[in-house]
């Protein structure tokens, strides 16, 4: 078994239902009404913060490759999108239904409103085509430039979901600004990482990367 | 004054203290059986908020209590709703912390301080206070400002009764009452979330209205620390936070007083906080709320379902200028 396959059909495996251990845990805690006083205020808090680490997870996989040289990691990039993807629509739909009964009026009237919620409807908005391009026939369709532009949205729906945190708490900005500091960096490597190369390129011309 | 009887109460609210599991039993099988219709599987998810959970077995019990025309006869939240999801950043910022650390508050002995524009300034002990008046169960609506809401049964006292034994002076225009400031019962405090202590107030009139109450217990019992022990003050038409916790200190003021949360963020709490679906926070609707329990959320009422008794007191006020 080469070291990709053994990657494919175990250590991937393995992985996705780990990244199904928060769901797991909310469905556990319903099951069992042990979701706390305010279950759909857990829901809804757990659902958005996995959205956001998963956001991160996929963000992250791109710069740790450059720093390890690991390549085999890419094979987890879909899979950590698909997934923020996921937490985020639970999250969102959760949102939809219990506290909107399903009214898309009163989502229209929060989203022109409150810039919370403008910044987590557009995080969440921007996921859709994301999601529905993930797949290597599209990535075939599109062109791997093109498809590689398109899915720099995750750029804007990672600023977009740490506004929607930190514009949310009442107070205690402290996690919100983590986030903040995290998603700072892993933006400010690709711009990093652009600006040397644009600097390599003017020496030495060499084929573009994305 | 005129004190008009809430429209939505009935004689029939007034309940003796052993019905409330009997009726909490009949509509958690209520409840739980339709949201089981309502949601399938999901029928659990509740369980938590509906299950008639005991009362502090060692907390003191408060007899004789006199039932009050101003109570709801709205579903009551549980015990441990209303005990184990608190907000007293005095504990710390997560809802749970009151009801984990609160341990460190000493509610006996405990004294308040009565200060200011008053005939009768001095020095009280929490068990002659709760000795001068006798208690009343007063069961309330308290909706937050963050969009949730219970049905809680006081035990207390109109704060009115309390106001006219200390004779205030007619430069006495606000009450101000003040939460202790002590890092070893209060831990919370050692951080700056908020300049500490806590302050609030109230307009004269507003204190001296029947439904404001200093309530020392719920439930039959003495006041839990996490709930703000051994005195707090209940505003029921005015979003939770006017509702003062563990309170040490009462003051008769000439001017209005910088409350706390006003001082915190102005442009998102001010001083008169009634509830107003019409008036949002900045940042969230006003216009629904979450009662502890339910699934879907409901309509809030303009001052909380009190307009009727007190929207008078605000004739000529721009409400959202004064919100």
């Amino acid at each position: 078994m080469t070291s990709t396959t053994a990657v494919r059909r175990v250590v991937k495996p393995v992985v996705f239902l780990a990244s199904l251990g928060p769901f797991a845990w909310l469905v556990y805690g319903a099951f069992w009404g042990d979701l706390g006083v305010n279950p759909v205020e857990t829901i809804t808090n757990h659902t958005g913060i996995w959205t956001l680490r998963f956001i991160v997870i996929t963000l992250a996989i791109t710069p740790v490759r450059w720093l390890t040289g690991f390549n085999p990691i890419i094979h987890f990039r879909r899979m950590a999108g698909l997934f923020a993807f996921f937490y985020g629509s639970l999250h969102f739909l959760t949102y939809f239904v219990l506290d909107h009964s399903l009214m898309f009026a009163g989502v229209w009237d929060d989203v022109v409103k409150r810039p919370y919620i403008t910044a987590g409807f557009t995080a969440f908005v921007l996921m859709i085509p994301l999601a529905l391009t993930s797949s290597q026939g599209w990535i075939r369709r599109l062109g791997g430039r093109t498809w590689n532009l398109l899915h720099r949205l995750i750029y804007i729906t990672a600023i977009a979901a740490v506004l929607h945190y930190l514009w949310k708490v009442k107070l205690d900005t402290t996690n919100p600004m983590y986030y903040a500091a995290i998603v700072g960096v892993l933006l400010a490597a690709r711009v990093w990482r652009r600006a040397r190369q644009a600097s390599l390129a003017a020496r030495v011309p060499v084929r573009g990367e994305a | 004054m005129l004190i008009k009887k809430p429209a939505d109460t009935r004689e029939s609210e007034v309940t003796p203290p052993s019905w409330y599991v009997r009726r909490r039993e009949f509509l958690q099988v209520a409840g739980s059986t339709a949201v089981a219709v309502a949601t399938g599987a999901a029928g659990p998810l509740f369980s938590g908020t509906s299950t008639v959970h005991a009362q502090n077995p060692a907390a003191q019990k408060l007899e004789n209590l006199r039932k009050s025309a101003l109570s709801t006869d709205e579903k009551l939240n549980s015990y441990r709703d209303v005990t184990t999801y608190n907000n007293f950043y005095e504990f710390g910022l997560d809802k749970g912390d009151p009801a984990r650390y609160a341990g460190s508050l000493k509610p006996r002995p405990w004294s308040v301080v009565v200060d200011g524009q008053c005939g009768k300034p001095g020095n009280y002990h929490i068990e002659d206070i709760m000795k001068w008046f006798p208690l009343e169960e007063r069961i309330y609506r308290m909706r937050c400002v963050e969009a949730w809401s219970m049905v809680i049964p006081w035990v207390g006292f109109p704060l009115a009764d309390f106001v006219k034994r200390f004779e205030p002076t007619s430069k006495a225009k606000f009450v101000r009452f003040t939460t202790l400031l002590d890092t070893k019962q209060m831990p919370g405090q050692t951080e700056p979330a908020l300049p500490w202590p806590y302050v609030e107030g109230l307009r004269m009139d507003e204190a001296m209205h029947p439904l404001t109450i200093m309530a020392v217990g719920l439930y039959g019992e003495v006041l839990p620390n996490q709930n703000g022990a051994p005195i707090r003050l209940v505003v029921p038409w005015k979003y939770g936070f006017k509702g003062i916790k563990s309170i040490v200190r009462v003051s008769f003021d000439e001017s209005q007083p910088m409350n706390t949360w006003q001082r915190m963020r102005a442009d998102e709490y001010g001083f008169f906080a009634n509830v107003n679906p019409a008036v949002d926070h900045p940042r969230w609707s006003q216009a629904s709320e979450r009662r502890i329990g339910e699934f879907f959320k409901r309509r809030t009422l303009p001052f909380n379902g009190y307009a009727d008794q007190v929207a008078s007191l605000y004739a000529g006020m721009d409400l959202r200028r004064y919100y």
